[in-house]
């Protein structure tokens, strides 16, 4: 069996939850068996969504509302064991980062992070990960009967597969974690970074935080999350959950829009694997250039506004 | 309080990461190491920790003799002594097991390690040694006080934040935001003469067995080169993306 933890964020699936649950249907139908999709809590979306992108059976969790890795963990993990779990898919987010070493210290089994492909062989599992900050690819090779593999949001994309009336079971069980968790905090817009298909990024060009309306509105007009350079997160004019690189947030959206960011490699560390990058700057030999694959260049107080209106009137 | 950070020893961010002809390993030839950065962060809260509670910092690492420097530079920032698990990891796995073991027999009442290492990207260890000791366990934290035996912790979360609380001993995984970067200690004179007498020790290990194992690496595919448009152009931007790229 293949198990996929169906994260869900505000009771409802994240984008990327149907991206993993695809994933796990496709390596399902490779080895010859069922994908079994587990959601946690409550949950607004539609569970039958999940069928339509695979998910053979829909286990869904009632008694466990908060996630805390230990309780989450161990429920994933008993299923498994329970349906001699082959594979386990993990999204790269947040929580799914949480459970992955947890899982592999449960299960005994192998834990490979950072996948960014469907695996190249399944007897053993041998897939490509991101290493070295994206400055490395490796092929890593599973030597335990159960893998668990942590894929990064947005790297293998969704592919249409036949629709599967799941069957939905509901499990009640006691949560057994060791930490309380508080309340939650939004800081950072609508869209979630690690998850963005588009994301604006502004580095210290923009000269000061006053100035950030111009990247905001560029965002808005393509529904994308907003970014910063280490320097501009290090000196307050945003938040540090906006600081993508090496250090910071590793992302890779559709598209990386970056303006005023010369483009340090621990820059590019995080967002190198962006499909296409559009790179703003009125230094022709900022290094990000090299990194681009379309540029400009020029004033970003100039050139962010005017490029905000010529998408509103493409959108028309 | 008895505080454990947990280091690796990794490429500097700058390096230009290449790979032996062979592509089993990095080539290592003109690469500087360091702390991995995310240890920085936990390495100084540990020390502003043990200023405010009192207590001993220990650092510990798992590799060959190469990486003692990486642990030296540590006692200079003000650790105060400093363990060497002596072998070669080749999964986090075994790595996570390794550590329980020394874990166990020596006790700790914080354990912080970094998110991930930069060179690997695994952020397999934490969650790991976690489960392995039965211990709470705090991803990608962010924010870390103790009061009276209890740990209250922030953690990211994607776009934003959740605070956390448990008992100590509890195994941290932290991130930029456990310290600021302006809070970051590096070695001064002073901390490096006093770290040549301090106690570094190498542990033999237990026998733990990795569990996965890398077959190759390979560099990333190239860019192709960029193409320039001019400023005064910015609809043939906006039909590139869409016609060309296809992302809008």
């Amino acid at each position: 069996m293949v198990i996929i933890y169906a994260e869900t964020w505000n009771k409802k699936f994240k984008k990327t939850t149907f991206e993993a649950v695809n994933y796990g249907a496709r390596c399902s139908k490779e080895i010859g068996t069922e994908a079994i999709a587990v959601v946690f809590g409550e949950c607004d979306s539609h569970l039958a969504d999940l069928g339509n992108h695979g998910a053979d059976r829909i286990i869904h969790i009632q008694g466990i509302e908060q996630f805390e890795p230990f309780s989450f963990a161990t429920v994933l993990s008993d299923i498994a064991k329970e349906f001699n779990g082959k594979l386990i898919i993990v999204n790269g987010t947040a929580n799914g980062k949480s459970l992955i070493g947890v899982m592999s210290s449960l299960l005994s089994s192998s834990a490979i992070s950072n996948v960014t492909e469907l695996p190249v062989n399944y007897e053993p599992i041998n897939v490509h990960r991101s290493a070295f900050s994206s400055k490395g690819i490796e092929k890593c090779s599973s030597k335990s009967n159960c893998t668990i593999l942590g894929i990064v949001p947005n790297s293998i994309g969704i592919i249409s597969l036949e629709d599967i009336e799941s069957i939905i079971e509901v499990r009640n069980i006691i949560s057994k974690g060791k930490t309380i968790f508080g309340e939650s905090q939004n800081e950072s817009g609508n869209v979630p970074l690690p998850e963005a298909e588009r994301v604006v990024s502004a580095g210290r060009g923009m000269k000061g935080p006053e100035n950030w309306g111009i990247i905001t509105e560029l965002a808005e007009v393509l529904n994308a999350g907003t970014a910063c350079s280490k320097p501009v997160s290090d000196i307050g004019w945003r938040p540090h959950s906006e600081h993508v690189g090496q250090t910071g947030i590793q992302i890779n959206p559709q598209l990386y829009i970056a303006i005023g960011i010369s483009g340090a490699i621990q820059h590019l560390a995080g967002v190198s694997r962006s499909k296409t990058i559009v790179v703003i700057n009125n230094d022709p030999e900022a290094p990000f250039f090299k990194a681009a694959d379309y540029g400009i260049i020029g004033d970003a107080f100039d050139v962010v506004p005017r490029l905000t209106e010529a998408i509103k009137s493409f959108q028309k | 309080m008895k505080i454990l950070v947990c280091i690796s020893h990794v490429p500097d961010t700058t390096s230009k990461i290449k790979f032996t002809s062979d592509g089993h390993s990095l080539d290592k030839d003109g690469v500087q190491f360091v702390i991995n950065p995310y240890d920085e962060f936990g390495l100084t809260k540990a020390l502003q920790l043990k200023e405010e509670h009192g207590g001993v910092v220990s650092v510990i690492t798992f590799g060959d003799s190469d990486v003692e420097q990486t642990l030296r530079k540590a006692l200079a920032i003000g650790a105060d002594d400093a363990y060497r698990l002596d072998g070669v990891p080749n999964d986090g796995i075994q790595t996570s097991q390794e550590l329980a073991f020394f874990i166990k027999e020596n006790e700790f009442d914080l354990i912080i390690c970094g998110q991930e290492s930069i060179d690997y990207n695994g952020g397999i260890v934490p969650g790991a040694l976690a489960a392995n000791l039965n211990l709470p366990f705090i991803n990608a934290c962010i924010g870390l006080e103790i009061n009276d035996n209890v740990a209250n912790t922030v953690r990211e979360t994607d776009g934003g934040k959740e605070t956390a609380s448990a008992n100590l001993p509890i195994i941290i995984a932290g991130k930029k935001g456990l310290v600021e970067e302006k809070e970051l200690r590096i070695p001064n004179m002073r901390g490096i003469m006093t770290a040549r007498s301090k106690t570094l020790k190498v542990i033999e290990l237990s026998g733990a067995k990795s569990l996965s194992e890398s077959i190759s690496f390979s560099a990333p595919p190239e860019k192709k080169a960029v193409k320039i448009i001019s400023s005064e152009n910015i609809e043939e931007l906006v039909r590139l993306l869409n016609e060309e790229s296809k992302v809008i």
